[in-house]
């Protein structure tokens, strides 16, 4: 660690993790209710198992990011933090926030959630994903824009690099677009075309750029290639990603009451949104077959190509299955949506963290070589459970939602209603819990390794 | 092809790009946003409708069921459930909805289970008429079919 006021990424890290912990778990509490549909009912209903369950995703995925963003901009940028207090100050406020809003989730009926939270002077809530109360949502902009304004001063007040300008372009994108959430209008179909502008343009836009940017340092780091390199494989990669990713929305506005040329603009862009997944392959692979050092910590690079493959497959391959409009058409909103869903975020986001937590924590925690060969085995163990386990998920999910679109969806007579098709696909949906129950030992395994010593 | 692609040009791919597609979807928007009130049939959209929509918002209807096939995937499509459940009589759709949100959670074990939301009667009519406006908006004829 080159600057002490990296040490603040270490919360974020930790607390990222423990998010992560908590939200499989509730992954195979869902899992659990697609068989067997009374589990925990009353005590905690499908909905709100499932609101803890994406809303912890994205508030890991955020702490991570600033995790990383924390660990690399002072070293990007070769000076201090502009201010490490208001980081520390920021974590504290932001892990407050986001445990009271899980526990509001879980204590009180949602609508007396809203109710208490006075949702009727701004309503904002009940919407997937941002279903945060409105003080909640309040309370992100806030971290958000300290976060921002301590991130910029600090790149630009030091040396500017590629990586930490796509960074910043990301983050600042980031904070932007979730201001769309504030905006609820009675229509439905306008409600639901800017809702996709935080959604879309975060996952398929600007948190690409954060991705990139993460990736390119960890590459740098491990692999000592050139940085001239890296800017420029950076730079396309995130071009294409923004090129096809901002009209690519047009994936979503196929059928919810948009004017039908998104039927075409959105097919046509959104077929190009594999490419920057195809490229970032490429780059994880040629940057590791031009390394100039070895470095210690293998399972940093293992975790950097595993980001670009599973990304590709989860965001690039089970994208692209279903965003030309006459297959959405069948597809639109079912299983096959949940297993895009499920490996792209795992692939992309969850793997990134991982890919920079394995490099950034054993520096954090006074070890520059990365954790000993015996942590790093067990490590590596943990990556194929969890990457396979969440194949196996995602794949199952394929088969649930092929199994919808055959039952439910193209029969003109005698189609299966929902929840008979549902039945019938039980058996696909024990697979994909016991895969589930694969990733979260996984994770575990991973946490394991934290504490594994060199024997002496 | 790396080799023929320099630093300089891939970061005006970048910004020349990106700034192309910024403004072709920016275009795109207003359009929409222009054609989107006689899709959605704006001018339907009663207070009665508006409260209908809230409701679904604050009682998360969406963490079940999808509508317009968006939402959760434990739960039935919902816009197209007058037509499903309401034979098309709005009279009869409102009868049958204050029965069902009455009758839950319903016995059967094993079952997926809908939560009990206490709603008055004027709060369910309320939301029959947002799901009955949701099913006449123009989404390029999705569903397949009735059965969502």
């Amino acid at each position: 660690m080159k600057y002490s006021s990296q040490m603040v990424a270490k919360n974020y890290f930790i607390f990222a993790l423990i998010l992560l912990a908590g939200e499989m778990l509730f992954g195979l509490i869902l899992g659990t209710q697609y068989i067997a549909g009374d589990f925990l009912f009353p005590e905690i209903p499908f909905n709100v198992a499932r609101m803890v369950h994406t809303n912890l995703l994205i508030v890991l995925i955020l702490f991570g990011f600033m995790g990383a963003t924390y660990y690399l901009v002072p070293e990007e940028s070769e000076r201090e933090l502009w201010s490490p207090l208001l980081a520390n100050i920021m974590f504290w406020v932001f892990a407050a926030a986001g445990v009271a809003t899980i526990l509001g989730y879980l204590l009180v009926p949602y609508a007396t959630l809203a109710e208490l939270t006075y949702n009727n002077l701004l309503p904002t809530m009940g919407r997937e994903f941002l279903e945060q109360p409105t003080i909640t949502k309040i309370g992100i902009v806030v971290v958000a824009l300290a976060f921002v304004l301590n991130i910029g001063m600090t790149i630009l007040k030091g040396r500017k690099t590629v990586i930490t300008i796509v960074l910043l372009t990301g983050l600042a994108g980031l904070a932007v677009f979730f201001l769309f959430a504030f905006y609820v209008p009675d229509n439905l179909v306008l409600d639901k075309f800017f809702w996709w502008y935080v959604v879309h343009l975060w996952v398929e836009g600007v948190w690409e750029l954060i991705l990139g940017a993460i990736l390119s340092f960890v590459l740098i780091k491990v692999t000592g290639v050139d940085r001239e390199h890296i800017d420029k494989w950076l730079y396309l990669i995130i071009a294409m990603t923004l090129i096809s990713g901002i009209v690519g929305t047009g994936h979503h506005y196929f059928y919810i009451g948009t004017p039908d040329y998104w039927l075409w603009i959105g097919s046509i862009a959104s077929a190009v949104e594999p490419l920057p997944f195809f490229l970032m392959i490429m780059y994880a692979f040629t940057m590791a077959k031009k390394r100039r050092i070895d470095h210690d910590n293998k399972m940093a690079l293992t975790w950097a190509k595993g980001t670009a493959v599973m990304a590709f497959l989860g965001a690039g391959v089970l994208g692209f299955l279903h965003t030309l409009a006459p297959v959405n058409f069948f597809t639109h909103g079912t299983q096959l949506t949940a297993a895009h869903g499920h490996l792209s975020f795992f692939g992309a986001y969850i793997m990134i963290l991982f890919t920079i937590i394995s490099y950034a924590m054993p520096i954090l925690r006074g070890r520059p070589h990365g954790n000993c060969a015996k942590a790093q085995a067990v490590e590596r163990k943990a990556f194929w459970m969890m990457v396979i386990g969440m194949l196996g998920v995602t794949s199952a999910l394929v088969i649930a939602g092929t199994m919808q679109v055959f039952l439910q969806r193209l029969p003109d007579v005698d189609a299966l209603s929902f929840m008979a098709t549902q039945a019938e696909i039980v058996p696909v949906y024990m697979v994909r819990l016991a895969f589930g129950v694969m990733s979260v030992a996984g994770l575990f395994l991973y946490f394991y390794s934290f504490f594994v010593k060199e024997e002496a | 092809m790396s080799e023929r692609i320099t630093k300089s040009m891939a970061r005006n791919i970048y910004f020349g790009g990106s700034l192309f597609a910024i403004l072709v979807f920016a275009g795109l928007t207003v359009d929409t946003v222009q054609k989107v009130p006689k899709l959605s049939n704006a001018d339907k959209i009663t207070e009665s409708v508006a409260r209908g929509k809230n409701l679904w918002e604050v009682n998360n209807c969406v963490g079940c069921h999808t509508i317009m096939g968006e939402g959760a995937y434990y739960a039935p499509e919902l816009a197209n459930v007058f037509d499903r459940r309401g034979l098309k009589d709005e009279v009869a759709f409102k009868a049958y909805l204050n029965g069902w949100m009455a009758a839950q959670p319903l016995g059967e074990p094993g079952r997926r289970k809908m939560p009990q939301f206490h709603l008055s009667e004027a709060q369910v009519n309320d939301l029959a008429d947002f799901l009955i406006w949701t099913s006449r908006i123009d989404d390029n004829e999705w569903p397949p079919n009735i059965e969502g």
